[in-house]
């Protein structure tokens, strides 16, 4: 009789790169995860948590969730790739978030939008390449009392003018050299 | 056991009473500062800094720097409430560090109020104000008798007519508390006296003893306490807050969102404790049923009905949900609330839980909101450190947990199998209904989902009876609606009103009509899946049905006012953009029809439309809307629908004789000079971003047709009317 062969067990291989792609705070919070009877649940929990460190959604590291989570990759993917917050891509160092909610549209977004392109030289969806900006359009960012608003990262800017979007930009770029500066480089 | 839990209750509210006691919240100055993601956008984080700045100088021990909410005026914010004892509460608007300095030299310092900067300019000098209720239902005495009543009587008890205000509010929901029909309910500020008045006698006793002599009539006085009297004391003589009735917003910019103190303080819980003493969940179901709530989502399905469902499912393992996916473009209610008073929330659905027996429940949070979620966090962990969530509640056997899911930007996850499927950790894609979710939702168990309003309802139904919350909307459907005001109005914001509050009174008495004395055209509501409302129908009474019948919905309360400016066909294309790209993909009437209907809108707004493309758009619309799978594309072609309904001569104009009506299809648009205005100031030519004008000094300019980008800037800018736009 043929002696059986195993097939290489490469499990610990796999969950040690696995490891490796992500931060220790976000593998712990899978294994905590991972206790739940629904499990799998909080695959989008878990990509948002890869996301607000990493930026955005790397293959290794939907990989690294598929394996630690123990879900399909193809799922992970699938998630991924449905919802809008998710991006797999890496973004600019300010992310410019123009609202296209109704409110801000009849008070004149597009306007604003417009203007943020012809400075930036860039679509919606790109990155400039100095790697400083963003854009992007999002959803109702639920301050329509201050439309047309834009977000750059966290911060709202309410009752654009196209006119004020140079100064706005500019800013921008300075506290990016200041803050290189301060870094030394 | 019902003593237990309202001993256990009891030693909560002492906890609470002596925290905010260590505070002073009674005795001292108070500066409240709003702190929402619009107040925070608008600048109120450095505002309160300049604040401790300024208290830290002073050294005055006196005063206390407080946290609330965001009230939902929202083109006014920052707002800051300067509370002094016996002293009416001053509001101010648009707050900057340096008015931040003014209002405490001036004002906390030196006492007088900074008239500039005051939220209700009329308002400032006043040093008492008596508020009429002219609620809709209540049909006594006529409120304008009332005024006369009040100024004759008190000129004649010899008040200053400046120092009182009269001001008639939309409803203060006092109602239930009055013992005798056929008397009227007013409310004296700043001593917050509510009085039921059933006679000239009153009349003249309260101007006499009270406004002159400044004591409170006690025979006439209401001893309960009120759910809004709270709100109108501090924002009684705002005309925007007024007009309003504050339900599900009671607590919005009153309490300190982050302290659970303060809610317990309010009567928070109190609910949830009287539920769980009564220890019969079917007297809540029973209590919601009556009250006529409906689902505030926007399906309008009775609550009551629902948890119904939910109890008698013979599968005891049951789940409920929190939609807080605010998916609709202008709408910011939910948030709000979750921002300004997420503890209503909680309090509501463990009393839903209680009642449909379920002893897991989920929050499902957009993600786009994230200081909404932190507050949430923060509630869930003062509730379990209070015996308020988890094992035992309050000591009443009754056990549940809630915990936060995050959406991820999908709008369909709004609707509640779809949200089902993203709680999984699936794509937020729907599933054929029936079996409704109470029959199988997650994971195949009972699930009852409501909105964040809907929850926000239910203690306060549960404390002042269904019959109170019933009476103040319409016979199918009881109580208040938030909505989300925004667009083309002076005042937007967050305007809580009665069900069958008319859309005008919405519009002109509360949001101040249209800015720059245009007209108004409509008005959209229910966000994407609504549709539009024309002029000619602004008195209809707003509900459920009423908005369903003109072939538009409720929704979740988005209220966008459109006006002269705004193309109908313009409008359609950018909800039916929204919807095509938010449609998910699992059926193809709404993955292929959206998309075919938004090709046609873009069509017709570039001028290449032809007379049968409105057949087809109606035929096609028609097809989406029965044939799709869920909601949303059913709902999808609503705004395409009403637009050609009572916008079809805009959409003609297009087609036909390719012109658009509201000059804002920029294809159809043309700019010209005309020489006679023109006197060659030179002002378009310096403005035009693609320097298509050329004229010297002082001559005639001229557009260059071929390279003009159509941006309008020149027809903006120009100060003699000479560019004409066509």
């Amino acid at each position: 009789m043929m002696p059986v062969t195993t097939a290489t067990n490469n499990r610990e291989e796999v969950r040690r790169r696995s490891i490796e792609a992500l931060t220790p705070e976000i593998v712990a919070y899978i294994e905590t995860c991972a206790q739940d009877a629904h499990a799998s649940s909080h695959l989008i929990g878990v990509l948002h948590k890869v996301q607000a460190h990493f930026g955005y959604l790397g293959r290794e590291q939907m990989d690294a969730v598929a394996q630690l989570l123990q879900v399909p990759a193809s799922k992970v993917t699938g998630v991924a790739t449905f919802y809008h917050f998710f991006r797999l891509e890496p973004r600019g160092r300010f992310v410019i978030n123009v609202c296209l909610g109704t409110a801000c549209y009849v008070k004149g977004a597009e306007r604003v939008a417009d203007r943020l392109c012809e400075e930036l030289g860039i679509h919606f969806g790109e990155t400039t390449r100095d790697g400083l900006f963003s854009l992007e359009g999002t959803r109702c960012l639920g301050t329509c009392g201050l439309a047309p608003v834009i977000m750059i990262e966290d911060r709202i800017f309410g009752d654009m003018t196209p006119d004020q979007v140079p100064a706005l930009l500019e800013k921008h770029v300075l506290q990016a050299q200041r803050e290189d500066r301060q870094n030394g480089d | 056991m019902g003593k237990d839990i309202s001993s256990r209750y009891a030693a909560l509210c002492e906890t609470a009473q002596a925290a905010c006691d260590t505070l002073g919240l009674s005795s001292k100055i108070i500066i409240q500062v709003g702190s929402a993601t619009c107040e925070n956008a608008a600048g109120a984080t450095e505002v309160w800094k300049e604040f401790e700045r300024n208290i830290r100088t002073s050294g005055r021990e006196d005063i206390q720097l407080h946290h609330v909410g965001c009230t939902g005026r929202c083109s006014r914010e920052p707002i800051v409430g300067v509370l002094m004892p016996d002293k009416m509460p001053v509001l101010y608007q648009k707050v900057t560090r340096d008015i931040a300095h003014e209002i405490f030299t001036r004002h906390i310092q030196g006492g007088e109020v900074v008239a500039g900067a005051a939220l209700e300019k009329s308002a400032a000098p006043m040093q008492r104000q008596v508020i009429l209720c002219e609620a809709r239902h209540c049909g006594n005495t006529s409120c304008s008798d009332l005024g006369d009543w009040f100024r004759e009587e008190m000129e004649k008890a010899g008040v200053d007519e400046d120092a009182v205000a009269l001001t008639q509010a939309g409803g203060m929901g006092f109602c239930t508390m009055r013992k005798n029909t056929g008397t009227n309910c007013i409310l004296v500020r700043p001593e917050n006296v509510i009085y039921f008045i059933k006679d000239r006698a009153d009349v003249e006793r309260i101007a006499r003893e009270h406004l002159a002599g400044g004591r409170i009539v006690d025979s006439l006085r209401c001893k309960e306490e009120s759910i809004s009297v709270r709100f109108f004391d501090r924002y009684g003589d705002v005309a925007f807050f007024n007009q309003q009735n504050r339900i599900a917003l009671r607590n919005a910019g009153i309490v300190d969102p982050e302290s659970i103190h303060e809610y317990i303080r309010y009567h928070g819980f109190s609910a949830l404790a009287q539920a769980l003493a009564k220890g019969d969940p079917d007297w809540v179901i029973d209590e919601i049923t009556k009250s006529k709530l409906r689902g505030r989502g926007g399906g309008g399905y009775p609550t009551g009905l629902k948890w119904k469902a939910g109890r008698e499912n013979t599968e005891t393992t049951r789940y409920l949900i929190c939609n807080a996916d605010e998916g609709d473009p202008g709408a910011f209610m939910d948030r709000s609330m979750l921002e300004s008073d997420p503890f209503s929330v909680i309090e509501g659905m463990l009393i839903g839980g209680y009642a449909i027996g379920a002893s897991r429940g989920f929050f499902y949070v957009r993600a786009e909101y994230p200081l909404a979620i932190r507050r949430i966090e923060n509630a869930l962990a003062a509730c379990r450190e209070n015996g308020l969530l988890g094992d035992n509640i309050l000591g009443s056997g009754f056990s549940m947990d809630l915990e936060i899911r995050l959406g991820a930007g999908a709008f369909v996850c709004g609707e509640e199998t779809a949200l089902i499927h993203s709680i999984e950790g699936e794509r937020g894609q729907p599933r054929i209904r029936p079996p409704y979710p109470t029959d199988s939702g997650l994971w195949g168990k009972p699930t009852v989902i409501n909105n964040v309003e809907t929850f926000a309802n239910v203690p306060a139904i549960l404390v002042y009876g269904s019959d109170w919350f019933r009476t103040m909307g319409l016979e199918n459907s009881g109580g208040t609606k938030v909505f989300a005001l925004a667009g083309k109005v002076n005042h937007t914001g967050l305007v809580e009103v009665p069900m069958g509050t008319s859309l005008r009174q919405v519009v002109y008495n509360i949001g101040g009509g249209v800015p720059k004395k245009k007209t108004l055209k409509a008005v959209q509501t229910g966000g994407p899946a609504g549709g539009v409302i024309p002029e000619e129908f602004l008195d209809t009474p707003i509900d459920f049905d009423t908005l369903g019948k003109l072939g538009s919905i409720m929704g979740s309360g988005g209220m966008i006012v459109l006006d002269e400016d705004d193309c109908m066909v313009d409008v359609a294309k950018f909800f039916m953009a929204f919807c095509q790209d938010e449609s998910c993909g699992k059926c193809t009437p709404c993955r292929e029809g959206t998309k075919r209907m938004l090709e046609i809108l873009e069509r017709i707004t570039e001028g290449k439309g032809e007379p049968a493309d409105l057949e087809k758009l109606e035929r096609l619309a028609d097809l989406v809307k029965k044939s799709s799978l869920c909601g949303l594309g059913r709902a999808a072609p609503n705004p395409v629908l009403s637009t050609l309904k009572y916008f079809r001569h805009e959409y003609e104009a297009h087609v036909l004789e390719k012109k658009c009506p509201a000059h804002k299809c920029k294809a159809l648009v043309h700019y010209e000079i005309i020489p006679e205005k023109c006197v060659g100031c030179t002002m378009c030519a310096r403005n035009c971003p693609v320097g298509c004008i050329a004229g010297a000094r002082k001559e005639n300019h001229v557009i260059d047709q071929s390279r003009c980008i159509k941006c309008g800037r020149c027809f903006e800018v120009c100060r003699f009317d000479a560019v004409a736009r066509q």
